[in-house]
């Protein structure tokens, strides 16, 4: 190419480039400089109009951050959440895929809807008929009641808030997984499970031993997938428990929100930051544990 | 309308069961299938059923099934009273919009990060990646305080700029594009098409995969999206329809419970018909790109 067509296709390419590096820039990347640089200043919702004018306190906002009891505490049931809310919705995605990947045809893509439909709704309209079936009265206790278990008032216990949560958070996710485990199961040679079949392996040592191993790197993708999703866990709270009872199902993206609507706006950047580093470090992890042992 | 469109290599029907397999196992499995299916669909079954019973009904009965009188009264009342048609109205445009522009600028851009040669290409791409892995919550205090900044509080313009482009939609065509083979481009260029000719004629026809995905997965988002437009949309004519229903549900409406279950099947249904009618693209979507 010559000096000038180069000149020329690189004018034309930042004329394609033109309209998202606009919207990228104005509202991508000038909010995440701006939340560095709000995390050390005293920002507050009065200082929206004059944004130059507010103090740079250092690293104030995360020493007070790292010493409130709540964002302790929303730090732990996030880590509650993750903990239980991970491995159970991974391994209910799992056997749904197995399931439907066991060589059945009949009714299978009426599965698939059916166990995908939770992912494409709205939180706020299902969140209505979940408390629904929470309530003391309502559909959950009165099936735990015909086998004469009186089921406790779920989304007002500080026991079994977060459970119930978990639940409804493994409902809307699995079927993410699923899609996504499904996909690299049938990417897998069935000569390798047929052979260890054929040597009088058992259905369960074909699965620990051969689909397992195999299946790591889809299992990656989708463990870092749901960990972002579940690190940052606010909407189930929001729309169910406000954080409640007595901070039971506090998150840290609650608490962040929080600080943004009381209009500590320094507060709520550090705290988004912590949770930040947490996702970046909890992602890393994944990778080394499970790249580790190719 | 399964076997109407091509099949994505990922979503390929496993071949026929191995022929010695017995038969009891089978059964088992569906058995397991159809209690997790009616598992998963319960809720909405419900909400359903609720939302055709008169109020007085479900307060004396909450856990009950079957309607003993069915009433359209709660949906007219969304229809007429509550206004649905105008909240309706602006999830339609705020999402219409939204995937708009994502399929026309995440494309452009994508076609010039893969195709193209230009100063800055690399810092670009690396920039896209790296917001790509930032956390929403991370953006979101400074993000308003740029949209307030801007006079855009309560604008469709508030409700949609930020959406307008995604670094995912960027990524997606970008990889896609890659693969179309330089040749192709080439020969249009030899034969005198412009890049903005090439672009509309040559390379976006080949592109209908991943903007199929792209446009279902932006419609999804922008449709159930619930902390940005609750934030911004803070007059009754910008709301969006979960900001809506949220208000409802926490308002002095909260205790009508036929009304709750009545919007809340409003706010699913057309989301719904909409994924049973293309579930193949959305499935091949999360499968392909790994996105949600």
């Amino acid at each position: 190419m010559t000096v000038a067509a180069r000149r020329r296709q690189g004018l034309v390419a930042w004329g394609f480039a033109l309209p998202f590096v606009a919207v990228f820039g104005l509202f991508m990347l000038v909010p995440l400089a701006g939340s560095v640089l709000m995390s050390f200043t005293d920002f507050r919702s009065s200082d929206v109009t004059t944004p130059w004018a507010v103090d740079l306190v250092g690293l104030d906002q995360y020493t007070a951050l790292l010493g409130d009891p709540r964002f302790r505490r929303a730090l732990l049931n996030t880590g509650y959440f993750v903990l239980v809310g991970i491995p159970l919705t991974m391994t209910v995605a799992l056997a749904l895929a197995m399931a439907l990947n066991s060589g059945i045809n009949r009714f299978r893509t009426a599965f698939r809807v059916g166990f995908y439909t939770p992912v494409v709704t709205s939180v706020v309209a299902v969140a209505v008929v979940w408390r629904f079936i929470l309530q003391p009265d309502g559909l959950l206790n009165r099936l735990l009641a015909t086998a004469g278990i009186t089921g406790p008032d779920w989304l007002h216990s500080t026991v079994w808030a977060m459970p119930s949560l978990i639940a409804m958070a493994a409902w809307r996710n699995m079927g993410t997984l699923m899609v996504i485990f499904l996909a690299g199961l049938q990417a897998l040679p069935s000569e390798v499970t047929e052979a260890a079949a054929a040597d009088g392996a058992s259905a369960w040592q074909r699965f620990r031993h051969v689909t397992l191993p195999l299946l790591r790197p889809t299992l990656l993708l989708g463990g870092v997938l749901i960990s972002v999703v579940y690190l940052q866990f606010f909407e189930e709270p929001y729309v169910m428990t406000r954080g409640g009872p007595l901070d039971a199902t506090l998150s840290a993206t609650y608490y962040t929100f929080d600080q943004f609507g009381f209009g500590r706006y320094g507060a709520a950047s550090a705290a988004s930051y912590v949770l930040f580093v947490v996702i970046a470090a909890v992602s890393l992890l994944q990778f080394r544990l499970l790249r580790a042992r190719d | 309308m399964t076997t109407t469109m091509e099949r994505p290599s990922l979503t390929v029907r496993t071949p026929a069961p191995p022929p010695r397999r017995k038969r009891r196992p089978r059964h088992l499995v569906y058995g397991v299938l159809v209690v997790a299916a009616v598992l998963t669909v319960m809720p909405f079954v419900w909400m359903l059923l609720g939302s055709v019973k008169p109020d007085a009904e479900i307060r004396a009965d909450p856990g009950g099934w079957l309607p003993h009188a069915i009433t359209l009264e709660n949906y007219r009342q969304w229809f007429g009273a509550l206004g649905i048609g105008t909240f309706l109205r602006n999830s339609l445009i705020v999402a219409a919009v939204t995937v708009l522009g994502n399929l026309l600028f995440c494309s452009m851009v994508g076609y010039a990060l893969a195709k193209l040669s230009f100063p800055g290409r690399r810092v670009l791409f690396v920039l896209v990646m790296v917001v790509l892995m930032v956390p929403g919550v991370v953006t979101f205090v400074p993000l308003f305080v740029v949209v307030a900044r801007l006079h855009l509080v309560d604008t469709y313009a508030g409700l949609i700029l930020p959406f307008l482009t995604s670094p995912t939609g960027v990524f997606l065509m970008r990889q896609y594009m890659r693969s179309i083979p330089d040749e192709m481009i080439e020969a249009a260029r030899i034969d005198g098409a412009g890049e903005l000719r090439i672009f509309a004629r040559v390379v976006l026809p080949l592109c209908g995969p991943p903007l199929a995905t792209l446009g279902i997965l932006q419609f999804l988002a922008s449709w159930n999206n619930f902390l940005w437009p609750l934030v911004v949309a803070q007059s009754r004519d910008r709301y969006t329809l979960p900001v809506a229903l949220s208000l409802y549900s926490t308002g002095e409406q909260a205790t009508d419970y036929g009304l709750l279950l009545a919007g809340s099947v409003l706010v699913i249904a057309p989301i719904v018909a909409l994924f049973v009618a293309l579930q193949r693209w959305f499935v091949q979507g999360v499968a392909t790109a790994g996105l949600k």
